[in-house]
Order: structure tokens, then sequence, then C-alpha cells
């Protein structure tokens, strides 16, 4: 009782609460119960957009929280969100089972390069709770690998983003290739099931964005938890200060490993929700560009808070979404100058703004 | 019988008539009669009149016709000539049929040509038709070659020929000649040869071995080894050539990087756009040179240098005024406000380019390239980046150690505080310098428009490389950011061709995360006491 009391105060978990309703009661009885004539029926569409939005919400969670309160800008946030969704993504495509377009049991891309049977690493892949716990894995050892021979020789600040940003380049290469075992460019769509359920039926689509709003209300109170545990305390001295929390005979490494490698696995868990939602996952998930614009929802949203991230996805993929649709040859001008402008003028992002509005 | 037919053309060498062609010569040319007309080109292969010459490059051309009297003419545009004396004659063009001329005739009449260029009084016809024989030569033509061997005095024209013998002789029922041959063979340095000398010494159909003679087969052995070292050689040379040639590309986009960051602390991933911005410039200056200079067209590369330089340093300037002047001693902001900077390069270079891939053509003057060794042809344009990123280097060295604006950086690069209370404009210096960084880019991005393609996406590509130099190099270190960059465009060239572009990247990747690990610092790391934070 006395964690809830210190997690947030009784209007924080009021919002929560409200937040927990309306995620998992109200869109799926809008999607599923109401009659597609009336005007609180929520479209398919609608909702798979909505559970977009909620996954890339969890992606700017992790980031905020490596970068607002570890210091540690990730320019690869977006590998670990690609191999969370291709570790899934490797689930769905058993499920396929002889249903391709081929009537193999391989995938159709698999046929198309005349291979045989499955690669080794695709080995029980197609047992739920096997992929389940390779969706935290492989993002946790390979950030768990990465970061320690990182943060052991103490790269920090921009050159561990360049070098996070090299590290998402180089798996973008990699995976392009059919050799690699993983679609290619075009990587793996067509999906069919999801444990039994139709993937693209409506009552499949409210469940997953139930799901996802769960896992990001969770996420919250972890990160939340951590941030203002003893751990976060010093998580944040190490953030404005290394050297001096060195000095005053803190080992940096263990706090900077483990809020990486937390961050790297929300992200991996994040993008195995997006996977069976937006029905794709291919290399250019893993291009440079994506990842930094992760960085981008977070700085929008407000580092430092754990709240603004989430939004800032929200209002940044929303406007994506708006812009991309009426003016999309503008959106890129648009999208430059939200990094140059929230980077000049809003150092605080929106809840830097609400805070200041909120004391006034 | 193949042996026959050779005394046979070798007796048709000496038959031929020293009297000058006559229509009656050409007369099998009339017909549907192939083989007539296949003697006839060879006949006319052999035999050293200018006019058998005439005849055959028509026909291979396609510009003989005959008339229904028979009376073979040769088409110049509208007129016409008597084929066999070259006087003009009048005919009725509807009455004319054109000579046919099947593909193994064709064949025939390469090498008939080739042959006769052999006895040309130009050493450069000569060398052409050697190595077009080199090619496919077939037995029919060992005659022609003995006697061009005997009569050439060029060294490399009579190399090629012996060697055209010796493929020849290749198929020589003589174990000797076999032998011989293929000695003369590992001379070669041609791809083509050790294809053949493979196949000799290969098992056949049947599964038993083409050559059965022990001796030759050694010799066959040794020739292949040899061919494949003096191959390997070139390739080797080859690869340290491309490397350098990235490297220096890398060199170029690099070198403004680090000077900047050095400087500003700010990581400028807007610098790539640098790149394209001068690729564009040289664009749109060989656009002015076609429209208004077509006549100097060669010479629009030099002119487009100023107006880069030009360009990027004026875009530099005024983002460096507008942006990232607010940015100083914020390297993780800077990282996305350049990123955003970026993006609105690009679009804007698609808004006004299109968002295809324009083309940059090569001025005359580097196309091409020198053959340094067999196998080694290193192309004009590749060296003249090298040197033009060497002359760069230097200019950018002696601006940095010679200059009043230099010392000025390298001032406050190493105390930006204590050399504002000595009076140095540090603001007037920052821009200067990152506008003089932008510029650097831009000359890059001059050089990179001549070998590959000029897109807005153009920056993009490089950026991840030429972060991975400084990375690698240190920051604000001249000698580190040319070591980085030669050293990463060598060793990628070098992985490149084992383990594919890809894996080479990410093993050069995993090679500086682990190098770090030993120097965080790069290469050359900048003297100091300071400590951050």
């Amino acid at each position: 009782m006395d964690m809830l009391k210190k997690l947030y105060g009784p209007t924080g978990w009021a919002a929560i609460l409200v937040a927990l309703v309306v995620m998992l009661v109200m869109v799926p009885v809008m999607a599923l119960l109401v009659p597609k004539t009336s005007a609180f029926h929520l479209s398919a569409y609608t909702v798979t957009l909505f559970g977009k939005y909620l996954c890339y919400g969890i992606v700017a969670l992790a980031m905020g929280l490596a970068w607002g309160y570890g210091g540690i800008l990730s320019l690869g946030h977006g590998l670990f969100f690609s191999l969370g969704g291709y570790m899934f993504g490797m689930y769905l495509m058993r499920m396929i089972g002889g249903l391709g377009q081929y009537g193999s049991n391989l995938p159709d891309f698999m046929v198309f390069l005349d291979w045989k049977t499955y690669p080794w690493w695709w080995w029980g892949t197609d047992h739920l709770a096997y992929v389940l716990l390779m969706v935290v894995l492989v993002p946790g050892v390979l950030a768990f690998v990465f970061g320690w021979f990182a943060f052991r020789s103490r790269i920090k600040g921009v050159y561990f983003s360049i070098i996070t940003q090299a590290l998402t380049y180089a798996a973008m290469l990699l995976f392009f290739r059919n050799e690699t075992g993983f679609g290619g460019n075009n990587g793996f769509t067509d999906f069919k099931f999801i444990a039994g359920f139709p993937v693209a039926a409506a009552s499949t689509r409210a469940g997953l964005f139930a799901i996802t709003g769960l896992v990001l209300i969770v996420a919250l109170l972890a990160c939340r938890f951590i941030v203002l545990s003893k751990f976060g305390r010093v998580l944040t001295a190490i953030r404005d200060a290394e050297t001096r929390v060195m000095f005053c005979g803190y080992n940096p490494l263990p706090y900077k490993l483990a809020v990486w490698v937390f961050s790297a696995v929300l992200c991996g868990i994040a993008g195995a929700l997006y996977v069976p939602q937006v029905g794709i996952i291919n290399p250019s998930e893993m291009s440079p560009a994506n990842s930094i614009e992760i960085a981008i929802w977070a700085a929008v949203g407000g580092r430092g808070t754990l709240l603004g991230p989430i939004i800032g996805a929200g209002i940044v993929n929303a406007a994506k979404s708006w812009f991309t649709m009426s003016f999309p040859e503008y959106w890129l001008y648009l999208l430059g100058l939200i990094f140059v402008l929230v980077t000049l003028f809003l150092p605080q992002g929106v809840m830097g703004l609400l805070n200041r509005w909120k004391r006034t | 019988m193949r042996a026959l037919r050779v005394i046979f053309y070798c007796c048709l060498l000496y038959a031929l008539p020293a009297h000058a062609l006559t229509q009656a010569d050409l007369a099998p040319l009339v017909g549907d009669d192939f083989d007539a007309k296949l003697t006839l080109v060879d006949k006319l292969g052999e035999s050293d009149d200018k006019a058998a010459k005439t005849v055959l490059q028509a026909l291979s051309d396609g510009n003989l016709s005959a008339s229904s009297s028979g009376q073979v003419v040769l088409s110049q545009g509208d007129t016409y000539v008597d084929a066999a004396t070259g006087a003009p004659v009048t005919v009725n063009a509807a009455d004319l049929q054109d000579v046919v001329v099947n593909n193994r005739m064709h064949r025939h009449l390469d090498s008939a040509l080739a042959g006769l260029s052999l006895f040309d009084a130009d050493a450069k016809i000569r060398l052409a038709a050697a190595q077009q024989l080199a090619g496919h030569a077939d037995a029919e033509f060992l005659p022609v070659i003995v006697k061009a061997v005997k009569r050439e005095q060029d060294p490399k024209i009579k190399k090629l020929l012996l060697q055209s013998q010796a493929m020849i002789l290749l198929d020589s029922t003589d174990a000797a000649q076999r032998k011989e041959a293929a000695q003369i063979l590992g001379g070669s340095d041609s791809p083509k040869v050790r294809a053949s000398l493979a196949e000799r010494i290969d098992k056949n159909a049947q599964g038993s071995a083409i050559e059965t003679d022990p001796a030759v087969r050694q010799a066959i052995v040794k020739a292949i080894a040899k061919i494949d070292s003096s191959m390997a050689m070139a390739e080797y040379l080859a690869r340290i050539f491309s490397g350098i040639s990235l490297g220096s590309v890398l060199m170029l986009a690099a070198l403004g990087l680090a000077i900047t960051y050095g400087l500003m602390g700010v990581i400028n991933m807007a610098h790539g756009e640098f790149l394209m911005i001068g690729a564009y410039a040289t664009y749109a200056v060989q656009g002015v040179f076609r429209h208004f200079f077509p006549v100097q067209l060669d010479w629009y590369l030099p002119a487009a240098l100023p107006v880069a330089f030009i360009v990027t340093f004026l875009v530099g300037v005024i983002l460096e005024r507008s942006v990232i002047r607010w940015l100083y001693g914020r390297p993780l902001e800077s990282l996305l406000a350049t990123w955003g900077l970026s993006l609105i390069l690009i679009q804007a270079v698609r808004t006004i380019f299109g968002p295809q891939n324009v083309e940059v053509a090569n001025p005359g003057w580097m196309s091409g390239g020198w053959e340094v060794i067999p196998n080694l042809i290193l192309p004009y344009n590749r060296m003249v980046i090298i040197g033009f990123s060497l002359g760069v280097l230097l200019i950018v060295w002696l601006i940095l150690t010679r200059t009043r604006l230099g010392l000025f950086v390298r001032g406050v690069t190493q105390n930006r505080k204590m050399a504002d209370c000595l009076g140095v404009p540090t603001s007037r210096v920052d821009t200067l310098t990152f506008g003089f960084g932008a510029g650097i880019a831009g000359l890059g991005g001059v050089a990179l428009s001549q070998i590959g393609n000029v897109g807005p996406e153009l920056g993009q590509s490089y950026i991840v490389d030429s972060f991975m130099v400084v990375v690698l190099g240190g920051v604000g270190q001249l000698a580190g950011t040319v070591a980085g960059g030669f050293g990463l465009g060598i060793v990628n060239k070098f992985l490149e061709p084992w383990i594919g572009a890809v894996l080479a990247k990410i093993i050069v990747l995993i090679f500086i995360i682990a190098f770090i690990q030993k120097r965080p610092q790069g290469m050359f790391a900048m003297k100091g006491r300071t400590v951050d934070n």
C-alpha cells in the first residue's frame, strides 16, 4: 500500500484507472458491441491505428527512461523494437501453416529461395511461450552485450549515440539480405492466425489493443518505480555528473547497463505487440531515420518525465498520420521543423509547457 | 582432316592471284551458296589487296549489294561504286539486292578482317587485330599468325600473337608442341586463357582426361598457377586502389565533421547533406555549361568547384547563425536538431530537383583509365579524386596551421573561455569554421558526383561511415581523420570481396567497438588534462 502511495498521488491513480477502463472496456465495447451505424462505433482501422500509437508509446517510454533519466541517447532503439517484432513475426509466419501462396509448410520467401527446411534459428518458433521468451531475451541479450562493452570503456554521449546508430544500420543491411532467413526486403507479412484467432478479425484487434494498453500501463508503473527508487536516484546523478558519482564510490556500469537493457526489452515487447496489429515487419523499421524519430517523440513530450514521451509519441504520430495523408510532400518539412524547434525552444517538451502553464 | 584444310588454305595464300580484284572473283557473293561465299571470305582474308579489305568491311557492315546482272556494288551513302575496282557506277537502287550474310559468315568475316589488319602498317591497328584474334583464334588462322609473328617487331603485339598461336597449338597432335604452348600461355594474364587451360586438364563427358600426356598436364598446371598469381597480384593492387579512393572520399566527408565537433562540440547530422548540395551544385553548373558553353563542356568540373564551395559555405553559415549556435555544448540536442535540418534540406532538394537521381557526366578527360599492368586499370576519375582530396587536405592543413583564422580555431578548440578573454572573436570564428567545414563537404560532393549516383539521399549513405571515421580517428585531429578515412576505406574494400559488403560493414563496426575499448579517444587523442563534467 505504501508502495502504491509512493508511485502516484490520488489524482495520478485515478487517471490511470480511467485510462485502464477506456482501453480495456470502452474500446472493445465500442469496436465490437456498438452497431456499425452508430456514431460511437470504432472501426477496426481506428482500433489498429490507436494500437499502433500505444506501441510507439511504449517505445517512447523506454527511450524517455534511458535518455531522460540515464542520459543515454540511443539512436538504435528501432533495432530492439524490430528484433522483438521479428521474433514474434517468426511465430506468426509459422502459424500461416500451409495457407501461403505456394501451399508449402515453409513461408513463401523460403520456398522462393528453394530452402527445404527451416534454418536452425527458426527452431521452436511455433511455440508461443518460447517466442514470448525470445521477444524479451533477444533484444535483452544484444543490449547487454553491446552495452557492457560500450559502458565498460565509458563510451557515452554522442559517441554512444553514433555507435548505436551504426549498430542499427548494420543490422538493417543484414536483415535486407535474403540469406539471413528473415524474408529480405519484404520481411514478414500476410499473417493469418495468432494463438488460434484470425489476425484480421475485429475481436482479435480489440484484444491486442487492450493487451497493448495494459502493457503500457504496467511499463509506466515499472518505470515510475525504477525512477523513484534509490537506483533511479543514482542513475539521475550519473546522468548529471558521471565522474562525480564515480568519485563518490559508485560504479556507473551496472546502473547504466541495467536501465539500458530494461529499455531495450521494453522496446522488444512493443515490437512484438506492433507486428500482429500492423500486419507487417520489414528491415526498413531498423533504418537510422526511424530510430532517431523515436528520440524526437521523447523530446517533444518532454525529457525527464515518463508521461511526456508517451504523449509525445501520440502527438508526433498523429501529426504524421494526418500529414502523410493530406500533404505527403510537406511531412518531412514539418518533421524537420519539429526536430529543430523542439530542441531550440522547447527543451522540456510539452510537459514543460504544461508545468509552466500550471504554475502561472 | 583439319590439317588438310590448313594445307589447303596455305596453298590458297600463295596461289592467290597477284592481279587486282575483279568482279569475277566476287561472283560467289551473288546467290545463296554460303559455302562458296565462306571460301571467298577466307580467300580475301589471306590477300594483301587493299580492295579485299574494303569488300570484307562492307560485307561485315552490310553495305554490299548485287545488281540483277550480277555486278557487286558497294553503297556509299547515296552513290554506288564497283566493289572490285572502286569505280563509280550508276545502278537502279530498286534493282539491287543485299548480299546476304549469315552468322557463320560473320564469324569468319571478323577473323578475316582481323587477319588482314595484322599486316597493317599502323601498329595500333595491328594491336587491335591481335587482341581480337586472341579472343577467338581458330586453327584456320595458324598460317596467318605464324606469318605475322615472323614479321612483327612490336614486342607487345608479338607476345599477343604468340599467345594466340599457343592457344591454337594447344589442340595440336604433337605433345611437344602442346607443352611448349602451355609454357607460353603461362606468361598470359587473361582469364580466358586460364579457362581454356583449365578445360584441357578437366575431364570430358566420358570421364577421361582431355590431356593425356603427363608432361603436358604438368606444364598446364604450372601455367595456370602462373596466371593465377599474376591475376591475384592485379586484384590485390586494384583493391588497395579502390580502398584508397573510397577512403579519400570518406576523409573529405569527415574532415569538416571532425573540425566542427572539436571546435563547437556540435555533432552535425546534416553534414552528409552538404555533400549532397555540393553534388547538386555540380549538376547545376553542368547544366549551365551545357546550355551556354557547350563547347567547353569538358571544363564544367573546375568551374563547379568554387560554386559548390561557396554554395555550401553559405548554407553552412546560415545554418550556424540560425540554429547551431544555440546548441553549443549540448551535443545530444545538436544531434537531433541537425537531423531535422538534414530532413528539411533533403526534402527541399526533392522539391527543387525532383526525387529521382540526376545525371552528372564525367568530363572527357576523366573517363577511361590507365592500364598499369594487365588486368589492373586505374580509372582516371578515381585518380583525380584521390589527388583532389589530398590537395584539399593540404589546403586545410595550411589554413589550420599557417593562418590567423587557423590559429584562432586551434585556440578556441583548446580553451574557448581563455581564447575569448584574449580577444578572439569566438562567435565569428565559429561561424567561419562551420561554413568552412561545410564548404569542404561541398567539395567532397563534387568529387562524389563523379563516381556515384547523385540523388537527394546521397548524404545519408555517407553519414554513418563518416561518423565512424571521426570516432576512429579522434576528434579535432587532422591526422586522425586522414588515418581513419583511409583505414576504413581500405579495410572495407579488402573485406568486401570475401564476405560481401554487408558483412564487411558489420565487421568494421565490431572492429571499431573493440578498438574504442582500448582507446576511447580515438587513434589520435588530443592531449589535455580536462575531465568532462
